[in-house]
């Protein structure tokens, strides 16, 4: 084979196939240290170890929603952390048959000569933190490429570092017995159409998987996170069967059957609109040969950080609003959802931020 | 999209759709003057126009065998040819719901520098000439592009020429109305194991499917015609059709986006019969496969017939029922229903390797 043999390949194999379990997704719950404090801020509650772990005791613990999930992403902090009563967050999600993930890269810088082009850094000692997380109990990992849609981006230059950068880091992952999510995320921002969006990410998806090729990353030990195809935020909006053709059609002159899974990012969406449009994805009839279900951040948790706001008496109800958002997107995965999702207090509403940093 | 926008597409992706319907496959009958004199001379016939008229008349008035043809690839003349009664065969092939296709390369030239390592011509007038033979009633082209496995081959410089060259190659067809057939053939020559024909069929593949997506080809209008993933023709290693079927799949599976709609397989030297059992084999398989996976067999559909026929008119009949068999064996291994039982004609099981073949 042209993929590399790694002693976790039918580990490997096994835990990507099991992330694309039709009914489940992923919970995105690794905002770092300073993104958290900005989500807490818009709640007024103080970016401090005992919040952070308090919000994501409430997330993990929630009533009926570990069997929506198949993965959590974390952040390293969190991946130590334990509930109130002493219990690893990473063995209770075990035993919800969840499967822990970690965020490994650190962050975005600009390339030089770019307008505001960015590349991800995390390449150095990667190996040896992925060893560290594979013993704390991850099993998959997650890395945050960004490319942007303007006059003349994304550049090939910026294609190519973010492609080649997405494949070395998948490499290292797979040779330390982490599936590798593989996150080209295009930003939304701007006000091209659809039509340009799709051709963008056509591009982007095909750069990636020459890159994936070059460096023998083994495809079905992997995942893909891609944005949807849509028009741009300061663009028109479209209804969900078009954002579903577009999208599919993209991810079908691109990504090989060997990949098990597709797990959608939200972007800017609300928690409504990408439950929406997951499921026209998954009503779609034409050739699929890979999961689509979610791996959702914002699009998960803005309604439960509404209702929680941080108050202990808030954390039943808050538990609830985030059952409703993750049995909604598990019917999504399946096509059958009916839209009737309970809506909670901001579940309609926009998480576009211009030129988003986590 | 990322493709470019032709007047054509609509027509490309329906003809690319029909050529692989199940049940059917291609004819390539497109050898060229001087490979066809090497046919002939196996066969002690004299190399004429008349003689290779002859030959595709009999291929295609074969009673009975067209509905297991979606698609046959012509050189230039026979493009322009008739039945002995007079009828273009581009009218015969259309009437009988198959799709007249065209050579279009110019063969190989070495690349400096390199272990006898090839690039193929053909790009200068390509798009005139497509026009042309699309006006002549052709609706789908072929080009062929060489690799070769070796201890540094195929090196890098021959992956990214052949690609490219592929791939301006397809765009320049989907211009013209012609559904290009992108055929990367690394050669069986070698005594290398099939692993190693494994990883180096994905690495050709991926590279093809770059080169496509950077000339913004539109891949539903496209078909592959790749080789399969088996033993070098050396090794001593011999394997079973379901040994070649999981490794050729799971190269395809990690290359071929679901957007191409079919993949047509070369036979390479297979014999008539290994390359309709490893067809066979391959839609037996269970696991992802959204292509249809069919057969563009030259050698693999000819050799019975031609030795049948030996370029004598009262053995005309017998060499169209030779065909009719094979052709009707490859329409049912595209189903995975081949039981193995055609009537093997004389040479059915005989090697039809050539080293470092040349058309």
């Amino acid at each position: 084979m042209s993929a590399f043999t790694s002693k976790y390949a039918d580990e490997l194999i096994a835990n990507a196939a099991y992330i694309g379990t039709p009914g489940k997704g992923i919970l995105a719950a690794d905002e770092s240290t300073g993104t958290i404090g900005k989500r807490l801020a818009s709640i007024n509650v103080e970016n401090v170890e005992s919040n952070r772990r308090a919000l994501r005791e409430l997330l993990f613990t929630a009533p009926g929603v570990l069997p929506c999930l198949s993965g959590v992403i974390l952040f390293e902090e969190t991946l130590y952390q334990k509930s109130s009563d002493g219990k690893l967050f990473v063995d209770i999600l075990k035993e919800g048959g969840v499967l822990p993930g970690i965020k490994v890269d650190k962050g975005t810088i600009e390339l030089a000569g770019t307008n505001g082009e960015t590349t991800t850094q995390g390449l150095d000692g990667l190996g040896e933190r992925c060893k560290k997380y594979y013993e704390a109990g991850a099993r998959f990992a997650k890395w945050r490429a960004v490319l942007k849609i303007g006059e003349n981006e994304p550049s090939e230059h910026s294609i190519h570092e973010n492609a080649y950068g997405l494949a070395r880091y998948a490499v290292i992952c797979q040779e330390n017995g982490l599936v590798p999510i593989v996150e080209p995320e295009i930003l939304v921002d701007g006000s091209h159409d659809i039509h340009k969006c799709a051709a963008v990410t056509e591009r982007v998806l095909a750069a990636c998987y020459k890159a994936l090729s070059d460096h023998h990353v083994l495809l079905e030990g992997t995942l893909l996170k891609p944005n949807m195809v849509t028009p741009g935020s300061d663009s028109a909006k479209v209804a969900p069967e078009v954002i579903a053709e577009h999208t599919v059609r993209a991810l079908q002159r691109t990504v090989p059957p060997a990949v098990p899974a597709i797990v959608f990012l939200s972007g800017g969406q609300s928690e409504e609109e990408a439950t929406k449009n997951l499921n026209a994805m998954n009503q779609l009839k034409t050739k699929k040969p890979w999961s689509l279900s979610f791996s959702f951040g914002r699009a998960l948790q803005q309604s439960t950080l509404k209702t929680w706001a941080g108050k202990e008496e808030n954390v039943k109800a808050a538990k609830e609003a985030l059952y409703v958002r993750c049995k909604a997107n598990s019917e999504a995965t399946l096509g059958t959802y009916k839209g009737d999702a309970k809506l909670g207090d901001g579940a309609a509403e926009s998480l576009h931020v211009k030129d988003y940093k986590y």
